[in-house]
């Protein structure tokens, strides 16, 4: 099976790290994976996104086209892409962000507060691992405790203090599943 | 063999570094930076040397110099630069020095985009500078092979005393996959017969040189090195036949078009279309003996490229057009979509059987 997933929002986000730690997630799963980003003439602020495959098999195009998932942090991203979702497909976006109507009946659109959330927690900024954590608890697609072990390879040893802020996030957003 | 996760940019320096590359000099242009940069940051610490240099010709020229004295060297750049480098290649060629040069494509002519392409092909193959000579060029397709390649690379350069290029492209150089990254080589071929790596007064002058002033000198110089070729041409080819053994129809692509190729032929023989996917691994030498077992049960190729067709031309010459060799390619730094690519194969082949 292949799960094809688009992070999208601004630069400095940190769509790049999300999309980074769901591959770090593959690898340690012992998946195939692949992680392209957009790249260009980007900056704090402008666009941003990233392309993830995960699958069982080698991955042949790492663009993504038609994503089974959709993380969408603001409304230039959410508009731009969720068209392209694959029907049964699932979007996810920022509520406090986006404000654009899903307008599509044949996917699943899960819109959470992620920004006040991670404040909640006590993780500000970390609207991204909300996001995360949302979509793994909807998609079973890595355990906790794999995103554990993935946080710990992603975040570098100088900044290792941030890595429970960052598992707070995830823990926050998946429990938004279960919450509702 | 732990597989660690890294871009294609990233695995290519430091399958560098562990082939035993111990001089980079480069300079900066997108999409390759992570390239240079992550040589600045551990070339030093392997006990190399990495220069930015002032321009891309200097770079190559520095290259040069570090491959005459026979330790192995490397420069770096994307399409606008490697232009820049030309004259350094045919100078590198002329005097039969081994060496590594790296294209991470991007759009073109001139500065075009940043994005990922392939139209660089015809100047890696066909014109890499001035003058009668070749130089071999490798296509790697994954972050694997990005780092694979460059080990082969060092090693085939100074074998044959020739340089060699990885044309990779932005979309190899940006992505990231799980590589095992190739065990360092403790030992490197001896290159004192010719390098000018000093003489102690034990022996005469090593003379590193491209000028003859004497024609036919110059003309046995060639021959000489026309005759290095043919032998590469013999052995040295490379290519991956998937799915072939029975396929009417065959798609031929490298490098990151081949990827995109190979999920579509994927796709289409779910639909029950027989076809296959021929790529090669090295564009010169062009794998022609390959491409002919490929094609033996096909009565049509398609060409597909991230240029407005360039390896098409080797793809008839080397199947001696016998076969309709049609094209699809995205250029300027658009990439095709598999889903593209399949619809082109399912016109050829009349549809779904």
């Amino acid at each position: 099976m292949t799960t094809e997933i688009i992070l999208a929002g601004f630069g400095g986000q940190g769509i790049l790290f999300a999309g980074k730690v769901l591959a770090y997630c593959a690898l340690i799963d012992g998946k195939e994976i692949s992680w392209l980003p957009s790249y260009g003439p980007e900056m704090r602020g402008g666009t941003a996104n990233c392309s993830v495959c995960i699958s069982d098999e080698p991955i042949g195009s790492p663009v993504v086209a038609n994503p089974d998932c959709l993380i969408a942090m603001n409304e230039p991203s959410f508009v731009k892409f969720i068209g392209a979702v694959k029907p049964e497909g699932l979007a996810l976006a920022d509520s406090s962000m986006v404000s654009a109507e899903c307008g599509r009946t044949d996917i699943m659109f899960v819109s959470i507060p992620a920004a006040d959330l991670a404040s909640e927690v006590g993780s500000d900024g970390m609207e991204n691992m909300v996001l995360l954590g949302r979509m793994l608890a909807q998609t079973g697609l890595f355990s906790f405790d794999t995103v554990h072990k993935a946080l710990e390879k992603c975040i570098p040893a100088k900044r290792a203090h941030l890595i429970e802020a960052n598992l707070a996030a995830i823990k926050c957003g998946m429990s938004t599943l279960v919450s509702k | 063999m732990e597989r660690s996760l890294m871009k294609g940019n990233e695995a290519l320096a430091e399958a560098a570094i562990r082939a035993g590359c111990k001089c980079f000099f480069g300079y900066p242009i997108t999409p390759q930076t992570e390239l240079s940069a992550y040589m600045a940051k551990y070339m030093e610490k392997s006990g190399g040397v990495f220069l930015q240099a002032e321009s891309e010709i200097a770079a190559i020229n520095m290259v040069l110099g570090a491959a005459s004295t026979g330790v192995r060297a490397m420069t770096s750049s994307s399409s606008p630069g490697i232009s820049l480098k030309s004259e350094g290649i045919s100078y590198m060629a002329a005097s039969d020095l081994p060496g590594v040069i790296v294209n991470v494509q991007r759009g073109g002519p001139g500065l075009g985009s940043i994005q990922p392409a392939q139209s660089d092909y015809f100047q890696a193959t066909h014109a890499m500078g001035h003058g009668d000579f070749h130089i071999l060029v490798y296509a790697p397709y994954s972050v694997q092979e990005m780092a694979d390649t460059v080990m082969l690379a060092f090693d085939k350069a100074d074998k044959y005393r020739i340089p060699a290029m990885i044309l990779a492209d932005g979309l190899l150089g940006q992505m990231m996959e799980p590589v095992t990254l190739p065990e360092p080589l403790d030992t490197l071929p001896d290159k004192s017969a010719w390098a000018a790596c000093g003489h102690d007064n034990k022996r005469g002058h090593h003379i590193i040189n491209s000028l003859y002033l004497d024609a036919p000198t110059l003309e046995g110089i060639v021959r000489e090195r026309f005759e290095r070729y043919a032998v590469i041409e013999e052995t040295e080819t490379e290519a991956e036949l998937y799915l072939c053994e029975d396929a009417e129809l065959v798609v031929t692509a490298y490098g990151a078009s081949a990827r995109v190729a190979k999920s579509a032929v994927t796709e289409a023989r779910k639909k029950g279309i027989r076809v296959g996917l021929f790529r090669p691994k090295t564009l010169w030498p062009f794998p022609k003996k390959e491409l002919c077992k490929a094609v033996a049960k096909t009565s049509k190729i398609l060409d597909v490229e991230m240029s407005m067709g360039q390896m098409i031309d080797d793809v008839r010459l080397a199947t001696e057009c016998r076969l309709p060799v049609e094209f699809f390619g995205r250029t300027g730094g658009v990439i095709p979509t598999p889903a593209e690519v399949l619809g082109v194969i399912e016109k050829l082949s009349g549809g779904v059987e």
